[in-house]
């Protein structure tokens, strides 16, 4: 109500609010508003934020006060022979992840788009695992990779007489094997783009180069893969960051054992969870946030720098 | 006018608010949870409640991955609940936090505690005081599949008594295809469930040692009764192959299943393994050893009281405590829950004794033992690991306990306010 009349009262008779100009006026306005999330953000995100780094200086264990200790944490973080088992796991899932996944959801998605007979129901087909709470899918392919009795991956070894595979439970392949239901979760979505990318380059492009005699090869690396580029940037860039946060599907295929046989599968996050929320030792689970969120930040902006527009 | 009434409003307000007050009291119990546990107390509230006209208990749950940091939060801002329900082996953060006061020796004489409940009430106890009283207790026990022993022409009624007729029995069960698979168990092999308890207070006990020294501050299995007991467990699946790790994903997977002929399990199990309708299945007392040495590892959530509950509620939150670690109470708690009465007056009672379920898990109770873990997820994780080591990685016994025995003294040492 006061709002209105205020309003009311400005447009009524400008000029006249105490000496303020008009554009003073609609700037105090605009800013009136944005404050509301510029306020609600900064105490949500930011000051957690920075709460967190504060927190990675200290011994907190949740029921008595935070004590600085400094750099203590990270000093035992990198001496931890587990965090670097954890680190690497992290990076086997970046490294391999990735390039896998987008080389498989560009090659489906070239393919899909050419091709006519039933395209939305096939296309439906590969986004529909997006759509899948991610905790329901770990526990189906939990179980399609069990041993014998129950696994259906090792039923369909034992008809073909290849030899059965231990899976998740062996330190070897327990990674690899959950990072294919990662890669044909996150699959459809990255097809749903590269397509809407490939639908946003011109068809005369096209048409001129088959016109000048081009072969398909030359089409896909002079003019598809340069004109996908901002694309690949965006996918590049979002499936990093979903692999390096990697968590749900760890979680819930090894619950009983949390991140794999002898730590083979836990990524830094599920780390980071387990020293919050198993062993309370917030200062020193604040330390290994603070140590993601360096990691998240270097390789984002390092991709941005590589994949650049060169002017 | 409008004023007016507004203030008689609030006056009305105040007054019958200081009216109630005068009347009854009002204190909140916490637990997490859980389906069952949740109706008892409810049911044990009610006949609080009937007894004592001036007191209301309100039940808060929260679920179980929340719960303490719930409690621990509540706490810092004033809000902690009067009485609270905490697992026994939080004690040291509880009590190091400042969230539990002593128990009042008046309601709570120590000699009766250590009269009347099981020993194992002791892991309460903190420089001569306790901060909490459980009303009810698990153990373990071997549970067996009648069918599966009859198949394999075993007596169903005479399930094995010692390790050596429980190794015997796991291999006349156990089944293996052509490939060399299990396709079925002679027993669960499985220590992201019971098993590592078996093995850290069973196993190396039954085999000469101790796993712990000083309250549990010292790693002791580091020794020849400690590598005794993680041979004996690996080779069941190692050499005598009678279960593989992760056979059917977990154990009592693979014993709900009908695929295990036995397996090691608490009493928090009984209700899941009702519902099974395919076979009928015993239990029995874990097996002891050649020399007839028995142990069990028993664990209990207790009750504590609030160390910010003064005055009238602590009163009230005496009388609470002390009625829901009554016989009366522990009666209602196994009918409901299934868990076993911590006062060994209620617990060893003939109709109990003489139940085939029951029996075999309050006979352990008379010679469980609580481990006193510092950091329970980290310490079970440490003991899986090890036996990955062996099973998966092919390290010898003996490095892998070291390397274990190692890192668990760390752990704790960690641990330490």
């Amino acid at each position: 109500m006061a709002a209105i009349e205020q309003q009311g009262a400005a447009s009524g008779r400008p000029g006249s609010g105490g000496g303020l100009s008009m554009r003073t006026k609609r700037l105090l306005w605009v800013w009136s508003f944005l404050a509301v999330p510029i306020l609600f953000y900064t105490i949500i995100r930011f000051y957690p934020t920075f709460q967190a780094f504060y927190l990675s200086l200290t011994s907190w264990d949740l029921v008595r006060p935070p004590k600085l200790v400094w750099f203590a944490n990270y000093i035992k973080l990198f001496k931890d022979p587990q965090f670097w088992k954890v680190f690497k796991n992290t990076f086997t899932y970046l490294i391999i992840g990735t390039p896998i996944s987008l080389v498989l959801a560009f090659t489906i998605a070239f393919f899909l788009d050419r091709v006519r007979f039933m395209h939305n129901l096939i296309r439906a087909l590969y986004f529909l695992p997006f759509l899948t709470t991610a905790a329901a899918m770990a526990w189906v392919w939990r179980w399609f990779y069990q041993p014998p009795p129950i696994g259906v991956i090792n039923d369909v070894f034992g008809m073909l007489g290849i030899p059965q595979q231990p899976f998740i439970r062996s330190t070897d392949q327990a990674l690899f094997s959950i990072m294919v239901t990662a890669i044909w979760a996150g699959l459809g979505f990255q097809i749903i783009i590269f397509m809407a990318g490939l639908r946003a380059i011109p068809g005369t492009f096209y048409e001129a180069a088959r016109i000048d005699g081009l072969g398909e090869w030359a089409i896909l690396r002079k003019i598809t893969l340069p004109l996908l580029k901002p694309t690949t940037v965006f996918l590049v860039v979002f499936s990093s960051i979903g692999f390096l946060r990697i968590f749900d599907q760890v979680y819930n295929m090894t619950t009983n054992d949390p991140g794999g046989p002898l730590g083979s599968t836990k990524p830094l996050v599920l780390m980071i969870y387990q020293t919050a929320f198993n062993s309370y030792a917030m200062g020193y689970a604040a330390a290994q946030t603070v140590v993601l969120f360096t990691i998240l930040l270097i390789v984002s902006l390092l991709q941005l720098w590589i994949l650049r527009e060169k002017k | 006018m409008r004023k007016a009434t507004l203030f008689a409003g609030l006056v009305a307000g105040f007054s019958t608010f200081a009216f109630n007050a005068a009347q009854a009291v009002e204190i909140e119990y916490w637990q997490y949870v859980f389906d069952t546990r949740v109706k008892a107390m409810d049911q044990l509230i009610a006949e609080f409640q009937k007894a004592n006209p001036g007191i209301t208990v309100k039940q808060v749950t929260f679920p179980y991955a929340d719960y303490q940091t719930r409690v621990i939060a509540a706490n810092m801002a004033g809000n902690a609940p009067d009485v609270m329900q905490l697992f026994y082996g939080w004690l040291d953060k509880f009590v190091a936090g400042g969230l539990l006061a002593p128990l009042p020796k008046d309601a709570f004489p120590h000699d009766k505690i250590e009269k009347d409940f099981f020993p194992i009430v002791s892991a309460m106890k903190r420089d001569g005081e306790y901060y909490g009283l459980p009303t009810a207790v698990r153990s373990l026990a071997l549970f067996y599949n009648k069918k599966l022993f009859t198949e394999a022409g075993l007596d169903p009624n005479n399930p094995p008594k010692t390790l050596d007729e429980f190794v015997a029995a796991g291999q006349k069960i156990a089944k293996l295809d052509g490939s060399g698979n299990i396709v079925v168990a002679g027993s669960t092999v499985d220590m992201g469930g019971q098993d590592h308890q078996w093995w850290r207070e069973v196993l190396i006990r039954q085999f000469g040692g101790e796993p712990y020294k000083d309250g549990d501050t010292k790693v002791n299995y580091n020794n020849e009764a400690g590598l005794k007991a993680l041979n004996f467990y690996t080779s069941l699946q190692l050499e005598k192959k009678i279960g593989k790790a992760g056979f059917m994903d977990e154990g009592q997977a693979a014993f709900r299943g009908g695929k295990a002929g036995m397996t090691i399990d608490g009493t928090f199990r009984l209700g899941s393994f009702k519902s099974i309708k395919d076979f009928e299945w015993g239990v029995t007392e874990l097996p002891a050893n050649a020399q007839g040495v028995r142990s069990n590892y028993a664990s209990y959530f207790a009750n504590g009281i609030s160390a910010k509950t003064k005055g009238e509620e602590l009163e009230a939150s005496k009388k609470f405590l002390a009625y829901i670690t009554s016989p009366a109470a522990m009666e209602i708690w196994l009918k409901t829950v299934g868990e076993l009465p911590a006062l060994r007056s209620a617990a060893l009672t003939d109709a109990n004794l003489k139940d085939p379920i029951y029996a075999p898990f309050l006979k352990g109770l008379e010679y469980a033992h609580t481990t006193l873990f510092k950091d329970e997820q980290g310490q079970r994780q440490n003991a899986i690991d090890m036996v990955n080591r062996v099973l998966l990685e092919g390290q010898s016994t003996k490095d892998s306990l070291a390397q274990a025995a190692e890192a668990e003294q760390e752990m704790i040492d960690a641990a330490k306010p």
